[in-house]
């Protein structure tokens, strides 16, 4: 894990330093621009921030209202034998059809279990792999009216379910 | 799709605590809840301006168009039958490249573009059929699917948020994660692929 934690500290400075040093080199007014991307930035936070007020409220009243404990305790049977943590289920099942609605999910397990726990670190990975599914699906289809969908389906809940044993195996 | 998820996480957790008695942590934790939201706002803010911040310089200085022309020999990969000139190509690679920097607002534009050009191509082909997915529009939006997201930015700043005491560690890890669902998703796109051609030619 050590490598992987190097590599990991390394991506965002380097990142950053390629991209300022490449605006430097090729004549961009870097700070001009980067003030620019800023203040986009800011307007999109604005912008989620209602969405994400709304889902960790609802996400916040079924965890208080002891519900998923309720279903970590029906997932028991199977969870337990794959070896998944309960606390990971409702994730998964949210996850296919919202990203915000799962974002919201993944902020109540950083809540109550930690970011560095394995839970934690399963979901930090898992929000980073796939797309969500029925969302993704629903829009780019409607986008040209399309309503069969053919082997879609098929092949986006394989690749999440190849993303979604990776994650397991390397978040723990 | 959210306009029934949320009504439903509120309504059964509601339900649920009035049969086990929790209603006093409900009403603690919905208030509890909006106090986080902001406060993950204002760290996201930050962590949003820095990241879009660099993206608007990435994008002055030509880094992001000249990965979308990078990418062709893999478009070809993916796409053999797409011809090289058509528009098509360009929205496809706009489309992955920002799904790739984690610009979500160059993202869908472009890819609802693409998902049109790919409805004018079948047309140009004469294998129009009216409401129903042509191959390459199935192939892209399961590749889009399985996300080939390099940076999580957001999942650093959250972690960052909850104290994590290394919020980018999960940036290797993640990256793998992401490079499997999508090598699955290229393994299946081209599995699906042999199997029309093979059906075409007997």
């Amino acid at each position: 894990m050590s490598i992987m934690t190097q590599v990991s500290n390394l991506i965002i400075p380097a990142v950053i330093f390629y991209v300022v040093g490449y605006g430097m080199v090729s004549g961009v007014k870097t700070y001009e621009c980067f003030l620019k991307g800023a203040k986009e930035g800011l307007r999109i936070v604005v912008d989620i921030m209602p969405t994400l007020i709304g889902l960790m409220v609802g996400v916040g009243i079924l965890r208080a209202s002891g519900f998923f404990d309720f279903i970590g305790v029906i997932c028991k049977p199977v969870t337990g034998a794959i070896g998944l943590p309960t606390e990971l289920v409702p994730l998964l099942a949210v996850k296919l059809f919202s990203s915000s609605a799962a974002t919201g999910l993944v902020i109540d397990i950083f809540e109550t279990l930690g970011p560095d726990s394995v839970c934690g670190r399963i979901a930090s990975i898992l929000m980073s792999c796939t797309e969500t599914v029925f969302y993704t699906m629903s829009v780019y289809f409607l986008a040209v009216k399309v309503t069969k969908t053919r082997y879609t389906l098929a092949g986006a809940l394989l690749s999440t379910l190849a993303g979604t044993i990776a994650s397991i195996l390397l978040g723990r | 799709m959210l306009n029934i998820i949320w009504a439903v996480m509120i309504l059964v957790g509601v339900l649920y605590a009035g049969f086990t008695g929790h209603m006093a942590e409900v009403t603690n934790q919905a208030l509890a809840s909006t106090r986080d939201a902001v406060e993950l706002c204002i760290t996201m803010a930050g962590v949003m301006a820095l990241w879009m911040g660099l993206m608007e310089i990435a994008d002055k200085a030509g880094i992001v168009a000249k990965m979308t022309r990078g990418i062709g020999p893999f478009l070809h990969f993916l796409f053999p039958d797409i011809p090289k000139e058509h528009p098509a190509r360009g929205y496809i690679a706009t489309n992955i490249i920002a799904n790739m920097l984690g610009l979500g607002w160059a993202c869908t534009p472009a890819g609802l573009k693409a998902m049109g050009a790919l409805q004018d191509l079948e047309k140009e082909r004469g294998t129009y059929r009216e409401g129903v997915a042509s191959n390459e529009m199935c192939n892209f939006l399961i590749f889009n699917i399985s996300s080939l997201e390099l940076i999580p930015v957001n999942m650093v700043a959250y972690r960052s948020q909850y104290g994590s005491a290394n919020p980018a560690g999960i940036l290797a890890p993640a990256f793998l994660a992401t490079l499997v669902s999508s090598v699955a998703a290229v393994c299946f796109i081209k599995w699906k692929d042999r199997c029309s051609r093979k059906a075409v030619h007997g």
